[in-house]
């Protein structure tokens, strides 16, 4: 089978534009930290944006059909790192989500699940040949990503469990989900809403208030949500000289608000810009999962569509003021390894895919 | 393996491409609120985050004599102030901010509620004057309360001991209920402003106008950059008409008394001196004064805060009778007039005493001169009988009884001059004749101020010329301000030269033993005057009251006199509160007239400039031998020796070297 395999099946016109906005994110963080005790952040993520490449080929060279073949060994394992971080995590900032690894590097497995519950939703509704989903199906699959959502969730960690539910919602939509099943997720969700806020730590529900009312508290909570939209309003349609970054109003402009000192610096004009090659990235590789050379295919890069548009809405959402603050990266732009190797092996899967079309 | 129906429905597919283009069209319009529609409204909250205002105080100009002698003058001291701008909760950090500043964090909170609405760049002022240790907090929590800093400014420094007080006046923060107020519309709080006195009068022209410093600042408040600074504009300084030498001999004159002193130049109604005692010290008002200390100043009994010169309305007693004087001569009936004084007489059935009688003495056959520096009553009853309440309500109008004066002084009052018109307007009753013969005395609802008396009776004796008294030169003023007197303030009352003439004849009489204040005398000096006493209750009502009316509700003692009696220079008026008799209060007079006459005739003549001999030529003639004086003229050079210069005039107010 693999000598219908071929580099030159790569979608190297999705890794130009991905290139490219590794680029403007790579620019926007020397920018943003230049002055900082970050200052030099944007040599590391030049590197992790070479590991994350040389990690996308090495993933595309497997075959993903035999990866899915032992993908409930992943999930077991998956689920197994999940519970050892409950077990022996590092504690930081009230919250248990990283291993510390014995090369002194931290790790945390809530990433690397969301890449093998990608793989896990694919198979599961692959393997279906229904066209319509019956009720066990769809309780099942919802075990399946709910399962270590919560486990997450417990961690805490809302941002990285709220990136799970997506690659649900795709698998079920593309799975054939009925009305009625779709209802009955709306209505659970609008049940389960109100007990959760209880269960919200007394910040995650600031940041939730902030959101609705930032004025509220402007030194508080709310001071992230008002001095993003400063930022990104001050920066008009042409961009400006970036006080609101340089001078440090903004908060962590090299990861999550990467977008908002981009928009400062670049304005309308090239926040837009950003915007237009996410989406055809996005365009892209929903053409990628159109030609896939079968149905699990097509799960796996929607799957990826899936996190990445919904990581996108959240956090360029919050950056604009239409989303609370939830600690969400913006994929391929903001600083941090654990995000960009992330993004890379999923587009490594979309290759795999991708470089398999014609075996058929 | 793979059947038909295995792949996914490609409806689907498009339709998520199409979700994907909806969520970019929000965000991409989430852009275009912020970045296009309000572009300018977070460009401004941008700024208003980076750049801080940080003012510069203006000094506020210093107040001086006429002679150009310091009255008024700042000194440097620093100020604790809250930055809003720095991101830090100040509430929070209230505790411990009060606590270095040794201010009650209520207080603190409650300045900073005082500022919520104020635009962010203003700082909230804390403490004014703080003390070398309070400063040394400061400097040392720089880094754990950026928000925390000091200005130095210049604070007011006023003479000691509460020298001339209530004419200066004092400095304080303007207040809510005044940045309401249109005229002060300009302003921001925190500022400093004249409340009382000139420097209410005139804060316009001392007040400064601040300056700023615009920096541009990290979001922990650290300075990294100056944009640009507009300088302060001190204060003009601003001169009195006032001479310290005379406010000095004002002040000693009163000491140990209640009651008021002013002294004006009749012949253009400059304040020369001006006093009022008990008296307060500005100095605790140039900064914040505590609430306790407030209240102890406006709940004393004995007013410290009132100007009396300009704010106590009282009987004017027998001062009245020069008015009464003027009237009846200008109406033709004193001239001849004469009247027995049998210590008393009745009047429309009432009987009347005159003051002689607690002497038991009568002043038997008075006429218009004698009534004067006697002050018999008798005589100004018949004449008040004589003249009718109109027409001694007409001339003491015109000389400005019943209306303010026009000082360029704050919260002046009017006084009152009864009339039959008067009376039925504020009392709905009908005009008794038997209470004109208590105006006739200045007793019954007469009530003056000093500093009218002082227009009035140093008009009269200025041929009827009458200015506004006034404490800062017209001409010195900038043209914004109402000029603080005018030619169209001036006001002529023709009185007969013979008429003012015997009437300061009279009242020279009142300096000499004839007169009412005799021990007053000033040996060399032109001096003259009219003593008043004046009921602070009615007799029936002391006789009630017994000892303790007599200690309590004594005779308030006036003096109004002129220096001197042709064309005065000088018109000093005398209230001396529980003086009793209007020749303790012509003592008064006395020392503050004798000062000035003194400093007059000490004024260095050209010739005495220079220290030494000075060479001096003369023809004089002598008698000859034979008796022929107009054969001796004989001629010769001298050589003079020009006086050591006399005792050195004050430098200054006092405390203000």
């Amino acid at each position: 089978m693999s000598r219908y395999v071929s580099y030159r099946d790569f979608d190297w016109l999705l890794i130009v534009f991905v290139l490219m906005l590794c680029g403007l994110g790579v620019m926007e963080i020397r920018s943003a930290t230049v002055h900082t005790k970050f200052a030099g952040a944007h040599i590391k993520q030049l590197y992790w944006i070479g590991g994350g490449l040389m990690g996308m080929f090495l993933i595309s060279l497997l075959n993903y059909q035999a990866l899915l073949d032992k993908v409930h060994w992943m999930y077991i394992a998956a689920i197994a790192s999940l519970m050892s971080v409950m077990v022996f995590g590092q504690k930081y900032l009230g919250a248990r989500r990283w291993i510390k690894m014995p090369g002194g590097q931290h790790f945390q497995p809530s990433e690397w699940v969301k890449l093998i519950l990608i793989l896990a939703v694919a198979k599961y509704f692959a393997d279906l040949h229904h066209r319509e989903l019956s009720w066990s199906d769809f309780i099942k699959a919802g075990a399946m990503v709910g399962v270590p959502m919560l486990m997450v969730l417990a961690q805490p960690d809302l941002g990285t469990a709220l990136t799970y539910i997506p690659i649900a919602i795709m698998g079920l939509f593309l799975g054939g989900v009925r009305a009625k099943q779709a209802l009955a997720v709306l209505l659970l969700a609008g049940l389960i809403m109100p007990l959760a806020w209880h269960k919200l730590k007394p910040y995650q529900k600031d940041r939730l208030i902030s959101f609705m009312e930032p004025e509220a508290d402007k030194q508080g909570s709310g001071y992230q949500v008002i001095q993003s939209k400063i930022a990104v309003g001050s920066g008009g349609i042409w961009g400006g000289t970036g006080t609101q970054t340089h001078l440090s109003y903004l908060p962590v402009p090299q990861t999550d608000f990467i977008f908002a000192a981009f928009a400062e610096e670049h304005g309308f004009v090239g926040a837009l810009g950003v915007l237009l090659l996410y989406f055809i990235v996005l365009m892209r590789l929903t053409q990628n999962a159109q030609t896939a050379p079968d149905r699990a295919g097509t799960f796996v890069v929607m799957g990826v569509v899936a996190v990445l548009s919904f990581h996108i809405l959240v956090n360029v959402g919050m950056v604009v003021g239409f989303m609370p603050v939830t600690g969400i990266p913006l994929p391929l732009m903001s600083y941090g390894g654990s995000s960009v190797l992330f993004m890379f092996l999923a587009l490594g899967m979309v290759m795999n895919v991708r470089m398999r079309r014609f075996v058929n | 393996m793979f059947g038909r129906d295995e792949k996914v429905s490609s409806i689907r597919l498009t339709a998520v491409q199409y979700i994907i283009l909806v969520i970019f069209m929000i965000l991409a319009y989430g852009l275009w609120r912020l970045q296009v529609m309000q572009s300018d409204f977070y460009a401004q909250l941008a700024e208003k985050n980076r750049i801080r205002n940080v003012p510069i105080l203006a000094p506020r100009g210093k107040i001086l004599d006429r002679e150009g002698r310091t009255i008024v003058d700042n000194y440097p001291s620093f100020s604790a102030l809250l930055l809003r701008d720095s991101s830090r909760d100040l509430n929070a950090d209230a505790d411990v901010i009060a606590q270095g500043l040794h201010l009650d964090a209520r207080e603190v909170r409650e300045r900073i509620r005082k500022f919520m609405s104020m635009p962010q760049y203003q700082p909230i002022f804390l403490k004014d004057d703080i003390t070398p240790d309070e400063l040394a907090f400061v400097e040392a929590h720089k880094n754990e309360l950026p928000e925390l800093d000091t200005i130095m400014a210049h604070r007011r420094l006023y003479p000691r001991n509460g020298f001339m007080a209530h004419l200066v006046g004092y400095v304080g923060e303007v207040t809510e209920t005044m940045l309401n107020q249109p005229q002060f519309e300009f302003y921001n709080p925190g500022d400093v402003v004249g409340v009382s006195g000139v420097e209410k009068q005139y804060n316009q022209v001392l007040m400064g106008q601040n300056g700023s410093r615009r920096a541009l600042v990290d979001s922990r408040g650290k300075e990294v950059g100056r944009l640009d600074e507009t300088p302060a504009i001190p204060g003009k300084q601003l001169k009195l008409t006032v001479d310290v030498d005379l406010q000095i001999a004002a002040e000693e004159a009163l000491e140990g008394k209640n009651g008021a002193i002013v002294a004006i130049d009749p012949r253009n109604g400059e304040i020369l001196a001006m006093v009022s005692r008990p008296t307060f010290d500005p100095n605790d008002f140039a900064v914040r004064i505590s609430r306790d200390e407030w209240s102890k100043l406006v709940n004393d009994d004995e007013h410290p805060l009132l100007n009396k010169a300009i704010q106590a309305q009282l009987a004017p007693g027998s001062t009245f009778k020069i008015i009464m004087s003027t009237a009846g001569l200008q109406e033709g009936i004193a001239q001849d007039m004469h009247v027995t004084c049998n210590g008393g007489a009745s009047f429309y059935g009432r009987y009347f005493k005159c003051w002689v009688v607690a002497q038991h003495r009568t002043h038997g056959v008075v006429g218009i001169s004698k009534a004067i520096y006697q002050s018999c009553d008798v005589f100004f009853y018949t004449l008040a009988e004589k003249l009718g309440i109109d027409r001694i309500a007409k001339y003491a109008t015109a000389f400005g009884l019943g209306q303010k004066t026009g000082v360029d002084l704050p919260q002046e009052v009017s006084g009152v001059m009864p009339s039959e018109e008067w009376k039925i307007r504020n009392f709905k009753q009908k005009w008794y004749a038997g209470e004109t013969i208590s105006v006739g005395i200045g007793q019954g609802a007469v009530a003056a101020t000093p500093i009218q008396l002082a227009r009035a009776i140093g008009g009269i004796a200025s041929d009827g010329v009458l200015h506004r008294p006034h404490v800062a030169f017209p001409t010195d003023l900038p043209p914004s301000i109402k000029p603080a007197s005018a030619p169209e303030d001036e006001v002529h009352v023709p009185i007969d030269p013979q008429n003012w003439e015997l009437i300061t004849d009279a009242m020279t009489v009142v300096t000499s033993p004839e007169g009412t204040a005799g021990s007053a005398h000033l040996q060399g000096i032109d001096f003259g005057g009219k003593t008043g006493s004046a009921q602070t209750i009615s007799n029936s009502l002391k006789a009630k009251l017994g000892n303790f009316g007599k200690a309590n509700y004594k005779d308030n003692a006036w003096f109004v006199g002129v220096t001197p009696r042709r064309n005065p220079e000088l018109v000093v008026c005398v209230l001396f509160e529980g003086g009793e008799h209007g020749q303790f209060a012509a003592r008064v007079a006395a020392q503050v007239v004798k000062a000035y006459v003194e400093k007059q005739r000490r004024q260095p003549t050209k010739m005495a400039k220079d220290a030494g001999k000075v060479d001096v030529g003369a023809i004089w003639s002598a008698p000859d031998d034979d008796g022929d004086k107009n054969n001796g003229l004989q001629a010769g050079h001298f050589f003079l020796d020009v006086p050591k210069k006399p005792l050195p005039l004050a430098a200054s107010a006092p405390g203000l070297q």
